[in-house]
């Protein structure tokens, strides 16, 4: 900082530090022909004033102008291995790498080792897939939480919740992490109607350990015109898995209790 | 991996002066479209060293046939390299936009597209989601909107970790954003701002810089002040999230002040302080002190003199600041005894009056704030007198400008009327014949009578 420190302290503290002096006004100061008043000003958006602000800011988003920030440096590196076992993976880039990390290793279910894309979808993961205590809660109150990060919804059942994120949040039909669990142990109530919403032909079992999505290779999507949307609950398409992950067990209770 | 595109100029491929030239075009286009309301800027993302290493290879445009191809071998090749390549192909293929409308035209395009988006292979995933960023850089809306079905898993994304794959997902989605209105109505339901509003912990300044320029986009859009800003908005707003809070410590002044980073949130802010939404919650937040903090901060980085001095060095020193600066001090100065005694007593008289030469605008802006001291009664006049003023405003009565001579009229009646001596002075200054020239203009005439009057009778 340049400035005197009192100055500083002075600009930075409230404004009315010093003594203000007397304000003394004359009736015969505003009258005409004489009209000045002291009034704030306020531009509304649109304003011609902001016009020139907004071309630099544009023409700074464009790259016209020379950016302030600086691009750091991205070196290529001698290969290397993907170190979790079971990878072999070959990289030649940090940041290749990194991506490869944190989409493979990093948010992974302990139980059934699929990966997901954040943490969020891996505890909701394993809380409904994997939580017994959760199964029997589930019988009685509303336990599927919304997918989408702020909305508090819950709902009773998988599929229920799947036509909120279609209806509610516009999400697609066919959303890749929403998939209703394949019960393979003893039945529990209210798994049959997840076992009957997904379709014949889904083994529901990884082929491969490291998959994120058993489907990928065989994708033949319904089309999904608006109009389905309608009939949608009637026709879960197959094409849906939760993916693999990483070593991570249960989270517990804490996470259930946080609402935005 | 990501780098930015600096605007480097690429050297010998163009002159200075071209350079100057293509620059006023750009502005005067922008203008333009501003007066338009059609103010739409996007940014693209391209790798440097990517593209110096395929320098030469001009980008193809391919047809039907070709996307095809590269789009099977991408989905279902067996060599990992194989499939990769082809992607890569295919996003250089997609900076030309005859080769995005063939691509967006073709059946399942896009849907294959996403399926590498989301696919097991993070490498697979990288390009894919580059090709979506050269579509979401296009002009032509069709091209922009058949990005759409992408839209969830992009947000999706921006709760993992991996800081180079969100922030080519944020610049895809600023991108998306400012394209249109149909767009944001799909955005907002599906949880951008919750998603915003998580990803700004985030550590990495190229992800923040990334997440405030999406942010600035969706501020910017025509709707927002009544959609998008408002706490009383259902879907999602700013004003009702944590973002406010988080951005304004992203502006706070001290050696963690990423100015790329600040630039984009210093914008955010703009748009919703001037959409007048409900700026109170942005003070108690903090707003004022931070932001006052900030232009000091930048303000001492600017002036290097011992001299009292504020923003007003730093105006002198970057004279596009101007306008907002005076502005700035009209507000502060108006309805407040307070601020008007500061401005006396740091001695910021003199250097005010210095800007009275700069131009119409500004002069006009200064004259203003020097009657929200002066019409504070004598004891402010007081202490605007003796000194350069007098001399100033002969000068500025000098102006052909009726406004700011109109200015400087009302400015020497609150003179008159509060400082004992100040019409004598004047007349002693050949007063009279700078109003004279005055004398015959409609919006003058009256306040110069007035004026004479005063002078030559008391």
């Amino acid at each position: 900082m340049q400035l005197p420190p009192a100055l500083h302290a002075r600009l930075a503290g409230a404004p009315g530090s010093a003594e203000p002096l007397p304000v003394e006004r004359d009736p015969a100061a505003r009258t005409a022909p004489f009209r000045f008043a002291p009034r704030p000003v306020r531009f509304p958006r649109e304003h011609d004033f902001f016009e020139e602000g907004d071309v630099q800011r544009h023409l700074y988003l464009q790259d016209v102008l020379t950016q302030v920030g600086g691009a750091p440096e991205r070196p290529r590196v001698p290969e290397f291995t993907c170190q979790v076992a079971g990878c072999c993976q070959v990289f030649d880039a940090l940041e290749d790498y990194e991506h490869h990390y944190h989409t493979l290793h990093r948010n992974v279910c302990s139980f059934c080792k699929r990966a997901f894309p954040s943490g969020h979808l891996l505890d909701t993961h394993i809380l409904e897939w994997h939580d017994s205590l959760f199964q029997i809660l589930a019988e009685r109150q509303d336990m599927y939480q919304c997918l989408v990060e702020g909305c508090t919804e819950k709902f009773r059942t998988s599929r229920d919740r799947k036509e909120h994120l279609v209806m509610r949040h516009l999400y697609p039909v066919d959303f890749r992490f929403d998939k209703p669990r394949k019960s393979r142990g003893p039945v529990m109530p209210g798994a049959a109607e997840q076992v009957l919403a997904e379709a014949p032909g889904d083994d529901g079992v990884p082929s491969e350990v490291d998959a994120m999505e058993v489907c990928s290779e065989h994708v033949e999507p319904p089309p999904a015109p608006a109009g389905e949307r309608r009939a949608y609950s009637h026709r879960i398409p197959s094409t849906i898995c939760f993916g693999q992950g990483a070593s991570r067990g249960f989270k517990r209770a804490k996470k259930r209790n946080k609402h935005q | 991996m990501w780098s930015r595109q600096r605007g480097r100029l690429k050297p010998l491929c163009c002159g200075v002066e071209e350079l100057r030239c293509r620059r006023r075009e750009r502005e005067a286009a922008l203008r333009k479209a501003r007066r338009e309301q059609q103010l739409v800027s996007k940014r693209l993302l391209r790798d440097e060293a990517l593209e110096e290493a395929e320098e030469g290879c001009v980008a193809m445009i391919f047809g039907e046939a070709e996307i095809q191809q590269f789009l099977r071998l991408a989905q279902r090749g067996t060599e990992e390299k194989e499939r990769e390549g082809a992607l890569v192909s295919l996003r250089r293929g997609l900076q030309r936009p005859e080769t995005q409308q063939t691509f967006i035209r073709l059946e399942g395009s896009i849907r294959t597209l996403v399926g590498l988006l989301t696919s097991n292979q993070a490498l697979l995933q990288l390009e894919a989601a580059r090709c979506l960023h050269e579509l979401s850089h296009s002009e032509q809306s069709a091209v922009v909107e058949a990005c759409l079905p992408a839209t969830s898993y992009l947000l999706t994304y921006l709760s993992g970790h991996s800081s180079d794959f969100i922030e080519l997902c944020l610049y895809t989605l600023g991108n998306l954003i400012v394209e249109s209105e149909a767009v944001r109505r799909q955005l907002l339901p599906q949880g951008i701002v919750p998603a915003l509003a998580a990803c700004i912990q985030s550590p990495h300044l190229t992800v923040l810089e990334a997440l405030g320029y999406a942010l600035s986009q969706l501020l910017q859009a025509k709707e927002a002040p009544e959609k998008i800003i408002p706490s009383a908005s259902t879907d999602s707003s700013v004003l009702g999230s944590t973002l406010p809070q988080h951005m304004l410590q992203l502006l706070q002044p001290g050696p963690k002040l990423n100015l790329g980073v600040a630039v984009e949130f210093a914008w955010c802010l703009h748009y919703i302080i001037c959409s007048q939404v409900n700026n109170a919650l942005l003070i108690t937040q903090g707003a004022l002190s931070t932001l006052g903090l900030l232009l000091l901060d930048l303000a001492g980085a600017v002036q290097r003199t011992e001299d009292a001095g504020l923003e007003l060095f730093l105006l002198q020193k970057q004279p596009s600041l101007l306008p907002e600066g005076l502005w700035l001090l009209n507000n502060l100065t108006a309805n407040s005894p307070s601020f008007c005694t500061s401005l006396l007593s740091l001695d910021l008289i003199e250097p005010l009056l210095h800007l009275l030469s700069v131009s119409n605008v500004v002069s006009v802006l200064v004259l203003t704030v020097l009657c929200n001291v002066a019409e504070k009664g004598p004891a402010y006049c007081q202490r605007l007198w003796p000194g350069p003023l007098l001399s100033s405003l002969l000068d500025t009565l000098a102006f052909s400008d009726t406004e700011v001579v109109g200015q400087s009229l009302e400015l020497l009646q609150l003179l008159f009327l509060y400082q004992p001596g100040a019409a004598q002075a004047f007349l002693q200054q050949s007063g009279l014949q700078a109003l004279q020239r005055h004398e015959e203009v409609a919006q003058l005439q009256d306040r110069v009578h007035a004026l004479q009057q005063t002078a030559l009778h008391g």
